[in-house]
């Protein structure tokens, strides 16, 4: 396969899989402020959704506070941001349709009417009371994208390229939303009781909870469940056996070529895989997971300098 | 002036439309137009868009679709398809000839200043041979029609000819919106073109490349008004498209592609970039989507371009009158295909003749596309004609000039009925090592403003299905299985 399809597919997946994650972060953040006669702060709130979406830099020279329709607008419709939500889907449909032969008609159907029914929504459609349901939809969108993937794509190495880019944005994703929330926790055992919750409704991990442990919410436990148990398929440690799996597919695929992102992504996984939940906690959560951010991203470099930057001999 | 009703005027048409005729007689506007919107949504939901950047409003265009068919007899595609193989033969020696050793010159045929100064013409070509001696893998060939007979060659497209996916969705839309009524016609099928392509551009790969060469379509980029069609068309044919980044030529000259397995040799390369752009080692210095080196590896024999460098020449319009002497020159034959007659204002005796019947004529820039730079005539005001008389004084050069002709018609739907547009045909020709072939018809665009003579896509023009009937009875299809008793089929309202 080109490596620059190879590169626009694994981006297009990794776009996609932001934006439904914003919008699950967004969503939670809306939902706790609307919460705010039990919390201390508001503001902590739009604060941690920023640091999350990791834009906060150019929020605050954009903007002079943190306002709730302020970072709503930011998250959601700025294009001067990234990685909002419609800078988010406009990337992730340019690059699929710079790869459009490597796509199939549903998939290409799932992203291109997304962005052609976004780019007419005016602000009052996706802000205020409109909000709430706007992200849903988001959600649901990205949804029928993946579903349109696992289902009519060829298991080839365009399949496993978008596998790769949707677990390695999750990963990443699933890393800074946790990360967030520990860091909000603080002050009454009903402020952290809500929080705790906030944190499995943004990884959509209330049920799982439940049906895992059977019991009542423990931090402990929400920390196991979205780093080590390989059940819940937005956890860390499920995020990367898939990108393990995928990329010693293509390894295998070619014969055994492998480079310094097949090691890598064993190490990340095997590191999760056999890892123990006190032992995190004891490193301090908030160091594990900004290290694990941090090798996420060095994860995928060494992808794109194995497959996407080939050298001239 | 009266235009050709290619529906309505004599005998042919007649038969050949009638079951279109009855079609549109017995439907009743809306649902007409249900249809169309019908076919707007297939199209838009294939993404099949025409970009136009640059002028403000939506860059994806859909180039309008009408779904009233455009119908060739057998007969007439006969006489059409012997005609533009003769054609695309005379230009294809035309450019062995001016880049060998140019005897059409030496014989004062073609006036040499004409090729050697124009900038099309590429002397990084002289004394160079394509593979199999062919320049001009695929063309397109503009024809108008102005009577039962009459087909005329408007312009000849040699360099990067775009339009065939059209011609290709436009069948599959038709298939799907109206499949008892191309039931009721035979239809000369289309879908093969893809696979045309691909053994075109295989029979010319360098021999070493063996039984199985690896090619691929080069497209400037998603930018492009055509890369629609260039992702395509290699879909259709299952091979890559990349852009000048994805190649790169090492220093032996061989062409590689960067793949996620490392590097891969390239064959072939269908290069829908003009020359200009093709390798800034050679031609233009700034060119970012060319591929450095790329002419020496093709100079080497080790990979092949198609189109070759320099198949530009022929479209240009001030060489366009001499191709019926080409005709005669190369072949031998007399030319089957009429040309328009052609003022070349650069002859001091055409230009006054242009300048004083302006009203009549239709100005171009000789080396103009997409209907841009243009002049009609009978329909421009007084200070337009002003307007090109000026120009035309100041770069005589730049500037043909043609009679207006009276373009055919065919009934067309508008907002406010069935009415007749003019039309013209582009029928596309690959050139292989072995053979030519044409696949029956091309794409018809329509002027979809009443009286409008301009069909370009870039100027509102749309696109019509081009049907080319086979001889022999049309073949109704019986109704599939058996049906209940009491229920009798009844054709729709639509009658598809």
């Amino acid at each position: 396969m080109l490596s620059r399809t190879a590169d626009s597919l694994f981006w297009m997946a990794r776009y996609t899989e932001r934006a439904a994650n914003l919008a699950r972060g967004l969503g939670v953040a809306g939902r706790m402020a609307s919460l705010s006669v039990a919390l201390e702060d508001e503001s902590a709130e739009w604060h941690g959704i920023l640091t999350a979406s990791g834009g906060e830099a150019g929020f605050l020279d954009k903007h002079p506070g943190v306002t709730p329709e302020a970072v709503v607008d930011w998250i959601v419709r700025d294009r001067d941001n990234p990685s909002s939500i419609f800078s988010c889907i406009a990337a992730a449909r340019n690059n699929a349709r710079t790869v459009r032969t490597a796509l199939t008609v549903d998939m290409w159907g799932a992203i291109n009417d997304t962005w052609n029914l976004l780019r007419r929504m005016t602000p009052a459609e996706t802000s205020g009371e409109a909000l709430a349901g706007f992200l849903e939809w988001v959600r649901e969108r990205v949804l029928l994208c993946n579903g349109a993937a696992t289902d009519t794509m060829l298991r080839d190495e365009a399949w496993r390229f978008v596998q790769i880019g949707t677990a390695l944005e999750r990963a990443d994703n699933s890393a800074r939303l946790l990360d967030v929330r520990h860091a909000m926790l603080s002050g009454s055992a009903a402020t952290e009781y809500a929080q705790w919750q906030a944190v499995l409704a943004s990884v959509s991990a209330t049920r799982a909870y439940q049906w895992v442990y059977r019991d009542r919410l423990d931090p402990t436990r929400i920390a196991e469940l979205i780093i080590l148990r390989p059940e819940l398929p937005r956890s860390l440690v499920a995020s990367f056996a898939r990108v393990k799996e995928q990329l010693d597919a293509i390894s295998a695929d070619q014969g055994g070529r492998r480079g310094e992102c097949h090691r890598m992504a064993g190490e990340l996984h095997a590191r999760l895989a056999y890892g123990r939940i006190e032992a995190i906690l004891e490193e301090g959560l908030h160091e594990f997971l900004t290290r694990v951010i941090e090798h996420t991203a060095s994860l995928g470099q060494e992808i794109e300098r194995f497959y996407i930057q080939v050298a001239e001999p | 002036m009266t235009a050709f009703d290619e529906m309505r005027d004599g005998a042919v048409a007649a038969a050949t439309y009638a079951e279109i005729r009855a079609w549109i007689e017995r439907t009743p506007l809306d649902a007409l137009k249900r249809k169309s919107a019908e076919a707007e949504l297939l199209f838009r939901r294939l993404g099949i868009t025409f970009a136009v950047y640059g002028e403000g409003g939506d860059p994806e265009r859909l180039i309008p679709f009408d779904i009233i068919p455009r119908l060739i007899a057998a007969s007439e595609w006969k006489s059409l398809s012997a005609g533009l193989e003769q054609r695309v033969r005379a230009l294809n020696a035309f450019m062995l000839d001016v880049y060998g050793e140019q005897r059409i010159l030496k014989e004062g045929i073609v006036p040499s200043a004409l090729v050697l100064e124009n900038e099309a013409f590429q002397p990084a070509m002289m004394g160079f041979t394509p593979p199999g001696g062919i320049y001009t893998h695929i063309s397109g060939i503009d024809m108008v029609r102005t009577g039962p007979d009459a087909f005329y060659v408007l312009e000849d497209n040699c360099r990067t000819p775009s339009g065939v996916s059209y011609m290709l969705e436009n069948r599959e839309a038709m298939l799907r919106l109206f499949p008892r009524l191309c039931a009721r016609h035979r239809l000369a099928p289309v879908s093969r073109y893809p696979e045309h392509l691909l053994s075109t551009l295989k029979s010319v790969a360098p021999e070493r490349a063996g039984l199985d060469p690896t090619v691929v379509v080069l497209t400037p980029g998603s930018y492009n008004s055509a890369y629609y069609e260039h992702c395509f068309l290699a879909d259709e044919m299952g091979v890559e498209v990349v852009e000048g980044a994805d190649l790169f030529v090492s220093d032996d000259d061989v062409v590689f592609m960067r793949t996620t397995r490392g590097p891969q040799r390239v064959d072939v390369i269908y290069r829908r970039i003009d020359d200009d752009f093709l390798d800034p080692e050679v031609f233009r210095k700034d060119s970012l989507v060319g591929v450095p080196g790329l002419m020496r590896a093709y100079k080497a024999g080790n990979v092949t371009l198609a189109n070759a460098p320099g198949a530009g020449i022929a479209d240009d319009k001030a060489i366009y009158p001499y191709v019926p002497d080409m005709v005669r020159f190369y072949l031998d034959e007399e030319p089957k295909l009429g040309n328009v007659p052609t003022y070349l204002c650069e002859r001091e005796a055409d230009r006054a003749e242009v300048l004083s019947n302006l009203d009549k004529l239709v100005v171009k820039l000789a080396r103009g596309s997409g209907g841009y730079g243009m002049m009609i005539g009978p329909h421009a005001d007084e200070a337009m004609r002003a307007e090109f008389a000026r120009r035309i004084a100041e770069k005589p050069g730049d500037y043909i000039a043609q009679p207006t002709l009276a373009l055919s018609t065919v009934p067309t739907v508008t907002d406010t009925g069935i009415a007749p547009r003019h039309v013209d045909l582009r029928p596309f020709i690959l050139f292989g090592r072995n053979e030519i072939s044409i696949v029956p018809g091309g794409l018809t665009r329509v002027a979809l403003r009443e009286g409008s003579l301009v069909v370009n896509s870039s100027q509102g023009g749309g696109t019509k299905d081009t049907w080319v009937l086979e001889d022999g009875p049309s073949r109704p299809h019986a109704p599939m299985g058996q049906a209940q008793s009491q229920t009798q089929t009844q054709e729709d309202s639509l009658g598809c």
